[in-house]
């Protein structure tokens, strides 16, 4: 029975060769190579965006409610070329710099006190579930009441913002960490400090720069609300009081220019910061794609 | 307890038992056993006979419930680099280090050697594995098989006392799992290592071990030591080891015997 199926199915030899093949390898041409290049996708993109926002304020023809894109620019130039909007911008990075680290470094700790104890973990856990959904803006009267008119107040709420997401993802990488890479890490015999800055962070990685995006964007935008909010009363001028300003005095331009600016210092901050940071780690370890 | 004496490391009546979410299991039940200098001592049974447990606690990641594990006879308390192990998984690299830094680390974590006389062991060591040209690239762009010998080579520039290797083959495809078991008993025939194997493949047990312990199924408790030559000898009986082997750990009937056999035979007897 099984020889006659064998006959019936002659075997196949074939000599492989690849002459007369079209492509073994060959490299990209111009246009599908320009495609690849994700900044130059983002550029038009961003142009794209620009243009429609230009036709639309023309069409609509009411620079009061919707200024073209061109006048815009017209406002962010003068806007710089005066001063004012640098010295706003810089007021503001200032501020979300010092609410930014002092955010980080309680977030270092609490995460160091969750994954020293079941305690601390149970704790980290509770806090940030009740206080993450929390918008840190809420905060804002309170912590005028607390701290006063002033910066105090502003880092505290910047704190809360970025506090709980770095914490919670931070964490959330440590215990997602193979556990063969913790053994690894104690098998060859690291302290404990060495096994946290050798395994446990680079490990964590990826969630660890997802929290510090989140947590970045999350102090943004609290600061300038904070701003629009609370420099009414103190008169310092960062970016959301200059875009409030602006629009008391009808310069709808400079209000956009100002909201420009925030969304400018956005995409930088993302694509040159937090992007380079993702390119030289987590991409090139192989640990994202 | 002569024997005792010369045992690089002695296993002693070994009961091991871990907790799950809802239960404790038992993995091990006094297991004994001795395994002397250049031995590659091979511990092979059936999945969930708590071989793996077994390893993780010769490395000191589980104290046992009874009795002494023993290495140069001192109690081992905790893990530590005089016993390196590889693992089965391949992401025990390090992804965020190049090779030759996955390699490197090792040294200086546990503090044997300085930065650069640490990487020039770590070009030496990966020489022997044949991976010099992919020194400075990052794990993720190996093959599995290239994974497990920089793993190996890792282990292997910490110069342990004993080489703990837990089913390091096993997630490899037949043809790589066959190549490497050779490079490995190349590499011991080069330094004389010794090495404690942890495996559930009857012809790989009889390829790598000297020395083979046999566990019954959960809990593993030892049902015989044997020794092994290498080669699939036949025995006085007219069987091959392999097929007394696996008398040995199932007492199969005859018939499902052929079938496994079969089996095994494509899954890398040589």
């Amino acid at each position: 029975m099984a020889s006659t199926r064998a006959a019936a199915r002659p075997e196949v030899h074939n000599s492989v060769t690849t002459t007369g093949l079209d492509v073994v390898e060959q490299p990209l041409g111009g246009w599908a190579r320009l495609y690849e290049n994700a900044a130059l996708r983002k550029a038009v993109l961003l142009i794209v965006l620009a243009l429609i926002w230009e036709l639309y304020a023309r069409w609509l023809g009411n620079p009061l409610l919707f200024p073209t894109f061109t006048a815009t620019l017209d406002a962010l130039f003068s806007g710089l070329a005066s001063g004012e909007l640098p010295s706003a911008a810089a007021y503001t990075i200032s501020l979300l710099l010092k609410g930014y680290v002092a955010g980080l470094a309680l977030a270092a700790l609490l995460t160091a006190f969750a994954s020293a104890t079941r305690i601390g973990a149970d704790l980290l856990e509770t806090l940030t579930a009740m206080f993450n959904p929390l918008p840190s803006i809420a905060l804002l009267p309170l912590a005028l009441i607390w701290f006063g008119l002033g910066d105090g107040s502003v880092i505290f709420v910047l704190i809360h913002a970025v506090l709980w997401s770095v914490a919670l993802n931070t964490f959330a990488g440590f215990k997602a960490l193979s556990p063969t890479l913790k053994m690894v890490g104690h098998n060859y015999g690291l302290s404990r400090l060495g096994y946290i800055g050798r395994i446990l962070i680079p490990g964590a990685f990826p969630s660890i720069l997802t929290g510090l995006k989140i947590g970045w964007a999350f102090a943004w935008r609290t600061l300038i609300a904070a701003e629009l909010v609370f420099g009414v009363s103190s008169g310092t001028g960062g970016l959301g009081w200059y875009v409030f300003e602006n629009k008391n005095q009808l310069l709808i331009p400079e209000t956009f220019a100002g909201l420009l600016t925030v969304i400018v210092f956005g995409l930088l901050v993302e694509n040159l910061i937090f992007r380079s940071i993702e390119n030289r780690t987590v991409k090139r370890w192989g640990m994202q794609s | 307890m002569t024997a005792d004496d010369s045992a690089l490391l002695s296993v002693r009546s070994v009961t091991l038992r871990y907790r799950t979410r809802d239960q404790l299991i038992t993995a091990t039940y006094r297991v004994s056993f001795d395994v002397l200098r250049s031995d590659r001592f091979v511990v092979l049974g059936p999945s969930g006979c708590g071989k793996s447990t077994l390893l993780k606690a010769v490395g000191g990641f589980i104290e046992p419930l009874e009795g002494e594990i023993l290495l140069n006879g001192a109690r081992i308390r905790s893990p530590g680099p005089d016993r390196v192990i590889v693992f089965q998984e391949f992401d025990q690299l390090l992804p965020w280090k190049t090779i030759r830094d996955n390699v490197a680390f090792a040294l200086t974590a546990s503090g044997k050697l300085r930065r650069r006389d640490a990487a020039e062991r770590a070009e030496h060591f990966l020489e022997k594995v044949g991976l010099t040209k992919f020194a400075a690239s990052y794990p993720h762009t190996l093959s599995g098989g290239m994974k497990q010998r920089v793993a190996i080579a890792r282990a292997m520039a910490m110069e342990p006392d004993i080489l703990l290797m837990d089913e390091p083959f096993a997630a490899l495809d037949a043809l790589t799992r066959e190549k490497m078991q050779e490079e490995l008993l190349q590499l011991w025939e080069d330094t004389k290592f010794t090495v404690l194997f942890v495996t559930h493949s009857i012809p790989e047990a009889v390829r790598i071990g000297n020395r083979i312990l046999l566990l019954s199924a959960h809990p593993g408790q030892v049902k015989a030591e044997i020794n092994s030559t290498g080669v699939d000898t036949v025995g006085a009986d007219g069987r091959p080891l392999t097929t007394r082997i696996q008398d040995m750990l199932f007492d199969r009937v005859v018939e499902q015997e052929a079938i496994e056999h079969g089996q095994h035979a494509s899954g890398g007897t040589p």
